[in-house]
């Protein structure tokens, strides 16, 4: 190695004994004055936090603002004419203004709870309330129900063989389908429209389950067998908390489909609701009240959907 | 008659219904390992290291043969044979010390939850995870991941400690300080061990004896081979002493001799 140095050192050019003067050293560039004045000035200002948070913001609103305003110009444009058979925005605005404004009447917060007029003139709020009571305990019940016989046909191959094909085949059966039936067994209103709600949220909640249960690592299912959990702790310790993510996601669409079956359910009890709303205002040939029934259900859909979603990451964090 | 070994493997053949009829994984496996011996298991990747290391366990039956542990009949699994398993396996809803909690509460009986409690600190201790007991598993690295495994395994105060590949999924850097860990933990607790390894520096750094396997299926033990280095072994002075490279040179001599022309293996 030492000699390499040596054989290099003897091949190499002599230095030379001053350095290199700007000729020997080849072109001068000249630098820009443009860029020299730019260096001058002084550093621009930032953007502030605030400023990079509105934009932020206006970066996730503006797509959605600018979608809707499309919509409702090409919906008035559409709909806007006299012989349109469909309000548009506009009509629908003036038509159900008092709909629209007053969506709590007759309801009334005291001391002792909430209160909903039974006489007379409702808003469309206390329709939504009364449908969300209905749909709180058609879907508890099939939230209970659905995980335990979830549960079940994920834990046991015969449950399973047993009842999969049922489920398979009753799951696809649509709530209004069951309203005869529903009708024929409880032969009252009131529970036929929670069955109906039941049914049809159940689904969702066993398969997702079941398929939780089924899918449990088999390295936790070894951790279980080396620790020699006995069946009750097995459970408790290791399927419970392992199925968490397929659970929520059951309850997720189980909720979803319960408030698709509101309308049916309310077809059978009649008198309140947001489904009873919908076929009084369609049957008054009101139009733009069946509107912004819609509207109320999807947007209360859309909240119960983030709320489970919301409870189901609050209990997969625990 | 001859004194039965602490763990004594004696004729186990472990075979698996398939389609096309019973596949044989093990041919008649004979293994007796004293106590507080550290024994690795060596061979090519699916030659039944992992089904033997899961008979011991009682997580699979032999076909035919016993596994004799302290002179019982080993027929399931049990936390006096704990695993520590290549993944790790622990269970993310729970936190490091809970982990470890659940494998104590299983095997200390008649303790106290403060007892206990002290117990999971020590051992998480043990493997320098103290720092992380309120931590869940998706918040630590594969390697401390591994050392938990490892302290949950050791804290039940098993009668045999069975790794299956423990630092496989581990970096280099990540399974030399793993493998001292193991070392560490070996000197003070005088475990007996049962460790699967690719890897035949780990398997001659670590183990009294390296067993190694011929190719499945129907493996069979191909040459035993005992280490005879004085512990406690440093990782970098060990590697100059003759013995170390003897052993190693035969481990890999088997290993690629054996891959090259089978009928070689006894």
């Amino acid at each position: 190695m030492a000699q390499m140095t040596v054989e290099i050192a003897e091949n190499a050019p002599p230095l030379p004994e001053s350095p290199p003067t700007l000729e020997q050293r080849g072109v001068l560039v000249e630098y820009p004055k443009s860029a020299i004045a730019r260096r001058l000035l002084p550093p621009g200002k930032a953007p502030s936090a605030l400023h990079e948070r509105l934009n932020r913001i206006a970066g996730a609103i503006l797509p959605t603002a600018i979608m809707l305003t499309v919509l409702l110009v090409v919906w008035q444009l559409a709909c806007g004419h006299e012989s349109s058979a469909l309000p548009g925005p506009l009509k629908v605005w003036q038509e159900s203004h008092d709909v629209i404004m007053h969506p709590l009447k007759g309801v009334t917060l005291d001391g002792s709870g909430l209160h909903i007029t039974e006489e007379g003139d409702v808003g469309i709020a206390g329709h939504i309330l009364r449908s969300l009571g209905r749909v709180l305990i058609g879907y508890s019940l099939s939230a209970v129900a659905g995980v335990m016989l979830g549960m079940l046909i994920g834990t046991n191959i015969y449950a399973y063989r047993a009842l999969d094909p049922l489920f398979q085949v009753l799951r696809t059966v649509p709530p209004l389908a069951w309203l005869p039936i529903s009708l024929a067994i409880f032969q009252d209103a009131r529970p036929s429209a929670i069955f109906l709600i039941f049914i049809t949220a159940i689904w969702p909640i066993i398969l997702n389950t079941a398929a939780g249960v089924q899918n449990i690592p088999a390295s936790y299912r070894n951790v279980a067998r080396v620790l020699a959990l006995n069946p009750l702790e097995y459970f408790f310790r290791i399927v419970l908390p392992a199925c968490v993510p397929h659970i929520f996601t059951g309850l997720r669409i189980g909720v979803g489909m319960s408030w698709l079956a509101i309308v049916a359910a309310e077809m059978v009890q009649g008198g309140t609701g947001i489904g009873f709303f919908i076929w009084d205002s369609y049957n008054s040939s009101l139009l733009s009240d069946t509107i912004v029934a819609l509207l109320w259900i999807g947007m209360v859909g859309f909240s119960l959907d983030r709320i489970v979603a919301a409870v189901g990451r609050l209990v997969a964090r625990t | 008659m001859k004194q039965r070994s602490y763990l004594a493997i004696e004729g186990v053949t472990v075979e698996f219904a398939t389609k096309t009829g019973p596949f044989r994984a093990l041919d008649h496996i004979d293994l007796s390992i004293e106590k507080g011996q550290f024994v690795s298991l060596i061979g090519h990747s699916g030659c039944g290291k992992s089904t033997l290391l899961n008979a011991v366990a009682g997580l699979n039956k032999p076909t035919r043969g016993v596994i004799f542990l302290d002179g019982e009949v080993v027929d399931a699994p049990g936390p006096d044979r704990a695993v520590v398993f290549q993944d790790h396996s622990l269970l993310p809803w729970l936190t490091v010390a809970e982990n470890v909690a659940l494998a104590v509460g299983k095997t200390a009986q008649g303790k106290s939850k403060a007892e206990q409690r002290d117990w999971v600190m020590h051992t998480l201790d043990l493997v320098q995870m103290g720092h992380a007991a309120t931590k869940r598993p998706g918040e630590i690295s594969g390697g401390m991941k591994q050392r938990v495994g490892i302290a949950r395994a050791i804290a039940m105060n098993p009668r045999v400690l069975l790794m299956d590949e423990p630092f496989g999924a581990l970096d280099a850097l990540t399974r030399a300080a793993l493998q001292d860990v193991v070392m560490d933990l070996q000197s003070q607790l005088q475990n007996t061990v049962l460790m699967i390894t690719h890897d035949v520096d780990e398997a001659v750094l670590l183990s009294d004896r390296v067993v190694m396997m011929t190719n499945g299926p129907s493996a069979r033990i191909g040459q035993d081979r005992t280490v005879d280095l004085a512990r406690p072994r440093n990782r970098l002075t060990v590697m100059d002493l003759p013995d170390y490279g003897a052993a190693r040179s035969d481990v890999i001599r088997f290993l690629h001799e054996f891959h090259r022309n089978p009928s070689l293996a006894a």
